[in-house]
């Protein structure tokens, strides 16, 4: 009937609309820096250069990109079953303590190596504990999923901030971390990595979560499209009624699902408080959580689309600090803004464009 | 100019052609619709009927050719267009906002202006007119919900009148409504079309086509294949044009040979979210090697007891045995196991998941086997097989397991449904409404397969509101009529009896 139901080319659907409305939000965050008096070209060279220009400033890029890549994964995990898991950034943030314990516990005793299995193990663990209750919550009770995590969000954030100042401080000390963790409760950089493209990583905190990050992709991949129980979410996901007639376990799917997206978020914490602070924080997931929400919106909940949108993100977050350093003028409010319309175009005005397309490619396949 | 006194026709399609990338949707379509006639267009799923009529009502532009509108050329554009040209529609779904009242469905979009109080009491007026004039009562201040479906057909059909159709188009009209709406409907369009309306129905049920039409064109494949005065065709030679092949409208079969139960239904009770009784105090039993029909109008508790014996709704009481195991405790995959197949009534909610592969819906509900894969991971080659044998078995079209399912036609899609559960030679099947919405070739070919799934001594259930189905191919007839089992009839019962049974009138 309308031009919703024209099956266009993949390389359409998912590469050339995706491009065009990016060059929208693009277009339309060049004319807000224009009204503010700056040059769109000047503050875009800033923004590449901030984030692909240098060495240390991929590395940054790319830790960026780690995070969110394990938030992306944890929203899509749960979106496939149907379900809309907005407390990834709660569950990093628990996560987090998973981690940090494994590392306090082993760190004077083992290598980096022999720690690092615990400390996913302890992350993922506790990130999904964090997403048990609220699971079983929907599973059991009905109790919507959307306002459960964002409540244990809220929960995590003051639990987290109770045991940093209350039990893991150093004593003495001001600031409510742990203490730093030895190199055996680290996660080493990928400065070998950079220098294989002659690349110096120099500060940046890019480091090994980053192939974990990649590992857990394929594995994404591979639970979504090739096992049993990922075909059973997405029957869930894309028909509840469907799920009921061919006899998918409705809470058993639920609980499962959202326990391995949470796990998936808790590991976004290796990236952060092993990799990059060797110690735990208050507030170390700093919106990852959130914007996990956006990638996996933009990478269509696909383990590749999710890769490609990260490191978008991953460049406008570091790209977007630079450029505020360099343009003063334009403020950290102002980057929120940018990401904020990449966000509506790529993801909230998706199909959009849909409908010119599909004209002039109907022209076009009937020429 | 011709100097014909005779009126132009309704409507004139002159060389409509229609392409949607490579498939031929309508090819170079003519055919002229006399004034004030019923004008019937039958085809299989697929042929293009469905197009033909969105660019009549301006859904989609054609590709070629023109559209004349008593006698004058126009463009249509969009809906818009077509309604200010005099064309109405009334859709398969009905669209009506379900918690208006009738007055305010009929003037919504129309309203005349910010306030409804003055062109309310005007547009009240009109209808009460329209609906004295074509026979078409019903409650204008009633809430659409709370009124049957027949009431709400002619509710759409009062919207489109009061838009100023003069030519109606009715897509499946009575593809929802109890025998006795349906013969409502009929007396409806007959006195539109004596007061001067031309009226173009779509349809598959042939017989609908005789009863009430008076010319019928036959599309098959995107091309139309030829039009009669109805009064000089039959109904074979109706079925034959648009098969292109002779077809068997009922299907012969042997005589039951009935062996031990296999679902044995008792005392059983299903109430709705509201604790209403859908199903009230059924028992029956259905045996190895016979077809047990239930018969009934839609809403009479049928898809209750459907999906309380395949284990989707839980009963409040009594008991179901599938061959002779209590089943209270077992959900859908559990009874499966126990050897149950569900080809379910709606395949578009419960049988398939439309965005899926066509080889991914072949093992919905039978995912876990392990000849699907070992372990926890999906063997797909071995799936892909699996469909593609079943693709050749019931020459499901297109044969490409790797197309959505959305993308095949309605037949097709419930061919897909049948291979998958009688492929998995199930001691007992229980099946819904399996022809709604299916073209003629499909239905001999799924109703042969029922029947040979009998004849292979498996037991069969069937529920359909098609009484013409549940008549030819039942060995017993239950009917129910408001939860209750009224009567049992063996299959030489009339289509009379079985009627007023239906209706609660007679036992």
């Amino acid at each position: 009937m309308t031009t919703a139901s024209v099956p266009l080319p993949n390389w359409i659907s998912y590469g050339l609309i995706p491009l065009l409305n990016l060059l929208l939000a693009f277009f339309f965050s060049g004319l807000v820096v224009w009204w503010i008096g700056e040059s769109p070209f000047e503050a875009l060279k800033f923004l590449i250069q901030g984030s692909l220009g240098r060495g240390d400033a991929i590395g940054f890029t790319l830790f960026y990109t780690t995070s969110f890549i394990f938030t992306g994964l944890s929203v899509a995990v749960a979106f496939h079953a149907g379900l809309f898991n907005i407390g990834s950034e709660g569950q990093a943030y628990v996560g987090g303590l998973g981690a940090a314990l494994a590392a306090l516990a082993l760190d004077h005793y083992v290598p980096w190596y022999v720690t690092m299995p615990f400390a996913i193990a302890g992350a993922a663990i506790f990130g999904a504990a964090w997403a048990f209750i609220p699971a079983w919550l929907q599973a059991k009770r009905g109790s919507h999923i959307v306002i459960t995590t964002i409540m244990f969000n809220f929960i995590g954030a003051a639990l987290m901030v109770y045991l940093l100042v209350n039990v893991f401080i150093v004593p003495g000390k001001m600031a409510p971390e742990t203490r730093t963790f030895l190199e055996g409760g680290q996660l080493p950089k990928l400065d070998w990595l950079m220098a294989l493209f002659g690349l110096k990583l120099g500060p940046a905190p890019f480091n090994v979560s980053f192939l974990i990050a990649l590992v857990m992709c394929y594995l994404v991949w591979l639970l979504i499209w090739r096992t049993k129980f990922g075909y059973e979410m997405r029957t869930l996901g894309i028909s509840p009624s469907a799920a009921i007639y061919a006899g998918v376990p409705y809470a058993r799917t639920v609980i499962i699902a959202m326990l391995i997206s949470g796990g998936l978020a808790g590991m976004m914490a290796l990236n952060a408080v092993n990799g990059a602070a060797a110690r735990l924080q208050v507030e170390f997931v700093a919106g990852a959580g959130f914007v996990g929400i956006a990638v996996s919106l933009m990478g269509r909940s696909h383990p590749v689309g999710i890769i490609l949108a990260a490191l978008l993100f991953g460049i406008l977050y570091q790209g977007g600090a630079d450029l505020s350093f360099e343009m003063p003028t334009i403020t950290r409010d102002m980057i929120v803004v940018i990401q904020g319309l990449v966000i509506l175009f790529a993801g909230a005005l998706e199909y959009m464009l849909r409908p010119a397309v599909v004209r002039i490619y109907q022209q076009f396949a009937k020429g | 100019m011709s100097l014909d006194p005779s009126p132009a026709p309704a409507i004139e399609l002159v060389g409509i052609d229609k392409k949607f990338g490579p498939v031929h949707a309508n090819k170079n379509i003519n055919l002229t619709i006399a004034k004030g006639s019923i004008h019937g267009i039958i085809g299989e799923n697929g042929a293009g009927k469905s197009t033909l009529m969105s660019i009549i009502y301006g859904f989609y532009q054609a590709d070629q050719g023109q559209i004349r509108i008593n006698g004058k050329p126009i463009v249509i554009r969009d809906s818009q267009a077509a309604i200010s040209n005099g064309i109405g529609m009334v859709h398969q779904h009905f669209m009506l906002v379900e918690n208006f009242t009738v007055l305010e469905n009929v003037v919504l979009g129309v309203e005349g202006g910010a306030l409804l109080g003055r062109d309310a009491a005007r547009a009240r007026g009109e209808l009460e007119r329209l609906q004295k004039d074509y026979g078409l009562e019903v409650d204008l201040d009633a809430i659409v919900e709370d009124l049957p479906v027949g009431a709400q057909q002619r509710v759409e059909i009062l919207k489109a009148l009061y838009r100023g159709a003069d030519i109606l188009i009715l897509d499946e009209p009575t593809g929802v409504l109890t025998p006795a709406e349906a013969d409502h409907l009929f007396n409806v369009l007959r006195v539109l079309r004596d007061q001067g309306k031309t009226i173009l129905l779509i349809t598959h049920k042939l017989r609908e086509i005789m009863a009430i039409t008076d010319a019928v064109s036959v599309m098959r494949r995107g091309e139309m294949v030829a039009t009669r005065a109805t009064a000089e065709t039959t109904v074979e030679e109706l079925a034959e044009l648009m098969v292109g092949r002779r077809v068997l409208l009922h299907v012969e079969k042997g005589e039951a040979k009935p062996g031990p139960v296999l679902l044995s239904v008792k005392n059983l009770t299903v109430k709705d979210g509201r604790g209403v009784k859908m199903v009230d105090n059924v028992s029956f039993d259905v045996r190895a090697g016979e077809i047990v029909g239930i018969a009934g109008v839609a809403g009479n508790g049928q898809s209750e007891l459907l999906e309380a014996i395949a284990g989707i709704r839980k009963p409040s009481s009594g008991k179901i045995l599938i061959d002779g195991q209590p089943v209270a405790e077992l959900d859908a995959a559990r009874r499966r196991e126990l050897g149950l197949a569900h080809i379910p009534e709606d395949r578009h909610h419960m049988g398939l998941v439309l965005k899926f592969e066509e080889y991914e819906n072949s093992i919905l509900g039978y995912h876990r086997d392990q000849r699907y894969g070992s372990g926890a991971f999906l063997d797909l080659e071995a799936i892909r097989k699996d469909a593609e044998d079943k693709i050749a078995k019931y020459d499901i079209r297109p044969p490409n397991p790797r197309l959505k399912t959305a993308n095949f036609s309605g037949g097709n899609q419930q061919k897909i449904v049948v291979a998958r559960e009688i492929e998995r030679d199930p001691k007992l099947l229980i099946v819904g409404q399996p022809t709604r919405g299916v073209d003629v070739g499909a239905i001999e070919f799924i109703h042969r397969r029922i029947i040979e799934t009998r004849d292979a001594g498996k037991a069969v259930l069937l529920v359909s509101v098609e009484l013409d189905e549940i008549r030819s191919l039942s060995d017993r007839i239950l009917v129910m009529f408001a939860g209750k089992i009224v009567g049992e009839k063996t299959s030489e019962a009339g289509e009379q009896t079985l009627g007023l049974m239906m209706a609660g009138i007679a036992a």
